[in-house]
């Protein structure tokens, strides 16, 4: 079980991985580490400096929509963003997240407002959500099968290593 | 064993599968074709090797397009290009060079994609092959390593929306018009997790550019993928290719999500105001609006049929552009630049003053091309005026159809085409 403090930075509906990282960046470099000074850079641009390890993104509906890039998910990672709260992911970013081990979780962000102070508890039986300010508390399940596999094996690259293939176990005969 | 009650997705992913896929089922599956684009390949290869992969799974299944950064302006576009290339010949993968096109557009005008296929690109705009009767959806980078890996991926099944087109296009009004009414009607997240299938009387009044225009719009949607039926329209498509694949129907007992009517006669044109594509009005009632920008182009809106809707507005008005506005045109592939050559469009288009670029993505999202002053407004062929989309945060980007980009060309303002008529 782990146990976080993280402070959230909040954002709206329909943020699209455009907004994440910008098309017009990615193409000049891949390196996380250079790209993560544009983060959110269409929606804030001041958003990138302020952000300190740990932070997690607080969104509404439908965050990740738009283009598949999957630096949208390695460049929050790069910043020292381990979580991203939001009432619902686009499918592609969803599983990009799952994909590098970055924690998407689906949850009622409503009453979050920036800088709250949000503790997470993570353990095999889901993830609970507290805000410390409201007192409000939201616990979501695991994810399970396959996906829940790459997010615990810590994504996707480490998964193929150690299975060589997708498995299946829910439909396997033991 | 018969599967039964199953939607055109179900059972694309059933066959793929070795089961019986219902919605909500996790299933693994073996991928018919993956594409790349020089956008998400060289993140991909990356990946790859990362995996401990050495060989590619079935390079015949595997293309890369280089479509994004077409033509490259940098020593990193390049050294993305070159990176491809390397591993391409290593793998035996085939490439679409600079400026053959959009790798879903060359998966459909090439007969690459077909019906019953099950298709992934590392490219969200991949659901545009749905126009073929396949199933076809976007994923990103590390789903394309691990599809050229393993010859597989995993797919939650969706649930399927239908869309019920019913009645046909009253004049003016376009393919992409019916599209931005469709995302608009579902809204920006309405098909998030969910397939479309396109059925109804008034399907047949779409020819294949139109449905791959819809197909390319449900992502703005959320959708997961966006098939379309067998019929004597996509016969009519496939019968110069080889491989015509297996149709695939619904039965008719198939469980929807919910249906969505489109009461396509009804529709008018339309535009998406910035920055969302669900974000739409009549074009009538849209604020005047000056332009300074026109862009004709992209996997949505640069097909032969689209720039000649958009040519026919522009001869009917006089054929002089408005002071001070750059019309762009890029065709999305080879292929459609050289029948527009052909037919003499393009010339016609040059004429007027036209800036014509090489095949490919274009100004879409601001990876070549021409890219928007400072506060202008753009009006385009495409799916997305996300802000900034066009590679500037001061621009306001537009979305309509060749008709209403082309009338707005001629004066400067946000029109309605049918003005034109």
């Amino acid at each position: 079980m782990t146990n976080q403090r993280a402070r959230a930075r909040r954002f709206g509906d329909d943020i699209n991985t455009d907004y994440i990282i910008a098309s017009t960046r990615k193409k000049e470099t891949l390196d996380e580490n250079v790209l993560k000074q544009y983060l959110l850079e269409a929606v804030d641009p001041a958003f990138a400096a302020t952000v300190r390890p740990g932070d997690v993104l607080v969104a509404g509906a439908n965050f990740g929509c738009g283009s598949a890039m999957e630096v949208a998910a390695t460049v929050i990672l790069a910043a020292g963003i381990p979580t991203v709260l939001a009432k619902s992911f686009a499918r592609s970013f969803y599983r990009n997240a799952i994909n590098n081990g970055l924690l998407a979780i689906e949850c009622d962000t409503t009453d979050i407002i920036e800088g709250d102070s949000l503790v997470l508890t993570i353990d095999p039986s889901g993830t609970t959500i507290v805000n410390e300010r409201t007192g409000r508390r939201e616990t979501r399940p695991p994810l399970s099968g396959i996906a829940g596999d790459i997010l615990a094996a810590g994504g996707l690259v480490p998964y193929l290593k150690r299975e060589g293939r997708f498995v299946d176990r829910s439909s396997a005969p033991s | 064993v018969t599967a039964r009650s199953q939607t055109i997705s179900e059972k694309i992913l059933s066959a793929k599968s070795g089961g019986t896929a219902r919605a909500g089922d996790v299933v693994v599956c073996d991928v018919d074709l993956v594409l790349g684009t020089d956008a998400s390949a060289p993140m991909a290869i990356g990946y790859f090797e990362r995996m401990g992969g050495t060989r590619v799974h079935d390079a015949s299944r595997v293309v890369f397009a280089l479509d994004h950064y077409s033509p490259p302006t940098s020593a990193a576009t390049k050294g993305f290009h070159e990176q491809v290339h390397r591993f391409a010949k290593t793998h035996g993968v085939r490439v679409f060079d600079v400026g053959e096109g959009i790798s879903h557009q060359i998966a459909v005008e090439r007969g690459l994609a077909h019906p019953g296929m099950l298709v992934v690109g590392a490219d969200s705009h991949t659901v545009t092959c749905g126009a073929v009767n396949a199933f076809a959806t976007g994923v990103g980078s590390s789903d394309l390593a691990a599809a050229m890996l393993t010859g597989q991926l995993w797919f939650r099944v969706p649930e399927t929306i239908r869309v019920v087109l019913e009645g046909a296009r009253a004049p003016g009004v376009s393919a992409k018009d019916v599209a931005l009414a469709m995302v608009s009607t579902l809204g920006s997240d309405g098909a998030e997790y969910h397939a479309l299938e396109f059925t109804g009387s008034g399907a047949r009044g779409f020819m294949l550019d139109d449905r791959l225009v819809l197909s390319n719009l449900a992502v703005e949607a959320g959708a997961k993928a966006a098939v379309w039926e067998s019929d004597s329209v996509l016969d009519s498509h496939l019968a110069r290719f080889a491989d015509r694949g297996e149709p695939v129907v619904a039965d008719r007992d198939a469980r929807y999500a919910r249906d969505v009517m489109l009461d396509v006669a009804s529709l008018v044109p339309t535009v998406a105001l910035p920055h969302l594509p669900a974000n739409t009005v009549p074009l009538a009632q849209a604020p005047d609006t000056p332009i300074h920008m026109v862009f004709l182009g992209t996997c949505t809106g640069g097909r032969v049929a689209d720039y000649h809707e958009a040519l026919a507005i522009l001869e009917r008005g006089g054929g002089k552009l408005a002071n001070g506005v750059t019309l762009v045109v890029t065709p999305a592939s080879s292929d459609i630049e050289r029948q527009l050559a052909a037919d003499g469009t393009l010339v016609k288009l040059a004429r007027m003053g036209a800036t014509i670029t090489m095949p490919g993505c274009g100004a879409c999202c601001g990876t070549s091309g021409v890219i928007p002053g400072d506060g202008m407004n753009v009006i385009s062929t495409a799916n997305r005026n996300f802000k900034a989309r066009m590679g500037n945060a001061t621009a306001s980007i537009y979305l309509a159809s060749p008709a209403a980009c082309a009338a707005a060309a001629l004066t400067g303002r946000i029109t309605d085409p049918r003005a034109f008529a």
